[in-house]
């Protein structure tokens, strides 16, 4: 597999001068060719450096980056194989739509007529067609994203870098931007490499994520790997919102284990975990997996017994706080262990967000295979 | 015109911003200051049609002190020189002032805090200090006098730059600290090198403060008399120092229809500056 990866970062670090910590901390990852790959992690992760280095703008302290097989080491940024889309899009202002698009063909000394055939075939790409002679202060933001887009793809790189492309749109646009930047990677089918803060967005557009923390790669998957099987507590909770209890792990079979969490109660598996050292582990439980129903209504407790002993995987407790979303609904619960949990529940009917309300005494359960057991 | 609706005072009773111009003694207070700076100079420009040799009574109307001007072979070479010193002094200032600009913006390195303080020291230090400075220096190094023209200029030229391109320095750093640092990088992933990027990329986003700093270079060194009284040699005479000697004599009405056209001339230059300057600020509004 590691013939196909277009972009290698090998052991990468890059520690600023004057810096205690370094920004990237020995990376090593693959890329691989014709992916949308995602770099995800807060502000100060060293995501957007690592992409730098990749696009030649820093120059790594220590490691290799190897850009279809070529040691990049030494390659200005204007020699590299690669093109970036920038935060501000950094489209020039006293050039034309047309002008900016065909600046790069113009430096490289690519004969007049066909510039003006890849410059229009480029702006069909992103639906600019038609805004050719129009100056950069007369789009909106997002036409301007498109020319960066367009300007960057005329010049057929193998790897296209977009740092933060939608953080400046509007949330309808953002949303709608996410499908075409998707949709437009399948077209030209060369490998998008994206970093963003905003987790929706890494997982509506990736093949693969790689969440950064401090430095470090925290996980590398596809993204519902990400989410419904997370490698660490900062995964967990980065991506999606998560309910985390510290507890002990009192059984651990092949098939099934049980951790006792002070805050939540006896938590039940019906799988092994895999890996543990101690007996100190954390159990993470995603809201949307939390049934929530009246005490004692039948039906609901029956199911509760279903695939757990007696007394495992329940709570109670009382709703302290309500947000209604349309979809769904937000429960802040206040266990009875002193504990707060966070429930979503979708809303089925058009009702179904009037079952509860403040100060209402809760049961919940939840499943065998939705827990999940973090080791670190 | 209509009349003022009854909301147009705030509950305040403070006054509307686009009411101001209509009431009467803003008017004339606007009428009084713009007298203010403007008088003295109508005054120059319509004595200079005045038909009396002394120009302290207005006696008729003539347009021969222009004629008398423009045949003054002293005066037209003074102010030969003048507009000679004043467009190299510009044309060094704007290269040495965009570079010093460019330099301080982009780059950290020892002693630059001590090289922008020297840089300002021109604009500080007053004019008769730089004036005897020159003077000293020119004269402790043995500056040749007799040099041909134009390079008996050039002791003028190298003191007007001197004072000048500090000024450009500050008007180019002003206008590269709104440059957006991701469009250069944008240039070199295209594909530009350091050269294309900055010729393509950061020089248009500079001409703004380009072309105000020539501007304010080319006026301060026209306009000059303590530093170029001290500089010139013997045999050289500018246009304000011409100027000074004549007055000293008296003030002819040639010497107000002389300085009506260098009025004429700076207009103008000013005119075509902002042209170019506005469209260059709009076009790069980003």
């Amino acid at each position: 597999m590691a013939d196909s990866a277009i972009i290698s970062v090998r052991n990468v670090s890059k520690v600023y001068s004057g810096a205690t910590t370094p920004a990237v901390d020995d990376v090593s990852l693959d890329i691989m060719a014709g992916e949308f790959f995602v770099l995800l992690g807060p502000s100060g992760c060293g995501k957007t450096t690592l992409l730098r280095m990749i696009a030649g703008f820093e120059l790594p302290s220590a490691g290799q980056i190897l850009i279809d097989g070529k040691d990049m080491a030494g390659v200005p940024p204007n020699k590299r194989p690669v093109n970036m889309v920038f935060q501000s899009y950094a489209v020039f202002p006293h050039m034309s739509v047309a002008k900016n698009v065909g600046y790069g063909l113009r430096i490289t000394g690519v004969p007049a007529a066909d510039i003006a055939a890849r410059v229009e075939e480029a702006l069909a790409l992103v639906k600019l067609d038609g805004l050719a002679a129009r100056m950069p202060d007369q789009l909106s933001g997002g036409q301007r994203q498109r020319v960066a887009l367009a300007r960057s793809l005329v010049m057929r790189p193998k790897v296209l870098l977009l740092d933060e492309p939608l953080s400046a749109l509007d949330a309808k646009l953002r949303a709608a931007m996410q499908f075409e930047l998707a949709a437009l990677q399948e077209k030209v089918g060369i490998t998008f490499v994206t970093v963003t803060h905003d987790q929706d967005e890494a997982l509506s557009m990736a093949c693969r994520v790689a969440v950064m923390e401090r430095g470090n790669v925290a996980q590398l998957a596809a993204p519902s790997d990400l989410y419904e099987f997370p490698a660490n507590r900062f995964v967990a909770d980065f991506v999606g919102s998560v309910n985390i209890f510290e507890g002990r792990l009192t059984l651990d079979e092949p098939d099934r284990a049980e951790v006792e969490c002070p805050g939540l109660g006896k938590v039940w598996l019906n799988h092994g975990v895999t890996g543990a050292h101690g007996s100190q582990v954390w159990v993470a439980l995603r809201p949307e997996k939390i049934y929530l129903h009246v005490p004692g209504e039948g039906r609901a407790a029956k199911a509760a017994a279903e695939d757990a002993p007696a007394g495992c995987n329940t709570a109670r407790g009382v709703i302290k706080g309500m947000s209604y979303l349309g979809d769904i609904t937000l429960y802040d619960i206040h266990l009875e262990s002193g504990a707060r949990l966070r429930v979503s529940r979708p809303n089925l009917s058009r009702h179904a967000q009037q079952a509860f309300t403040w100060e209402d005494k809760v049961s919940l359960h939840w499943r065998a295979d939705s827990p999940v057991v973090l080791l670190s | 015109m209509a009349r003022p609706l009854a909301g147009q005072t705030g509950v305040t009773g403070a006054i509307a911003p686009l009411e101001y111009t209509r009431r009467a003694w803003l008017r004339l207070w606007v009428g009084l200051v713009l007298a203010f700076l403007y008088a003295p100079i109508l005054t120059l420009v319509a004595f200079s049609f005045n038909d009396s040799k002394r120009n302290i009574v207005w006696r008729g109307f003539t347009l021969k002190y222009y004629g008398q001007a423009l045949h003054d072979e002293g005066l037209m070479q003074a102010l030969g020189n003048s507009l000679t010193i004043a467009a190299l002094a510009t044309v060094f200032s704007l290269i040495l002032g965009a570079l010093s600009a460019l330099a301080l913006w982009r780059f950290r390195f020892p002693g630059k805090a001590l090289a922008e303080g020297t840089m300002s020291l021109p604009i500080v230090v007053p004019e008769i200090c730089m004036g005897v400075a020159m003077l000293s220096f020119f004269a402790a190094v043995g500056w040749p006098t007799d040099l041909p023209w134009p390079l008996s200029l050039s002791a003028i030229v190298i003191a007007h730059i001197t004072f000048c391109f500090p000024f450009v320095t500050m008007v180019v750093r002003a206008r590269l600290a709104s440059f957006n640092r991701e469009q250069e990088e944008a240039a070199k992933d295209l594909g530009a090198s350091e050269w294309r990027a900055l010729v393509d990329v950061i020089i248009p986003h500079m001409r703004p403060g380009l072309v105000a700093g020539a501007l304010l270079a080319f006026t301060l060194s026209l306009d000059d008399f303590i530093i170029t009284f001290f500089t010139a040699g013997p045999n050289t005479n500018t246009f304000p120092v011409k100027i000074y000697s004549m007055v000293r004599f008296s003030v002819t009405p040639e010497v107000n229809a002389i300085s009506a056209l260098v009025i004429l001339l700076t207009i103008c230059l000013t005119a075509v500056a902002m042209k170019v300057q506005g469209e260059a600020a709009l076009s790069a509004a980003h």
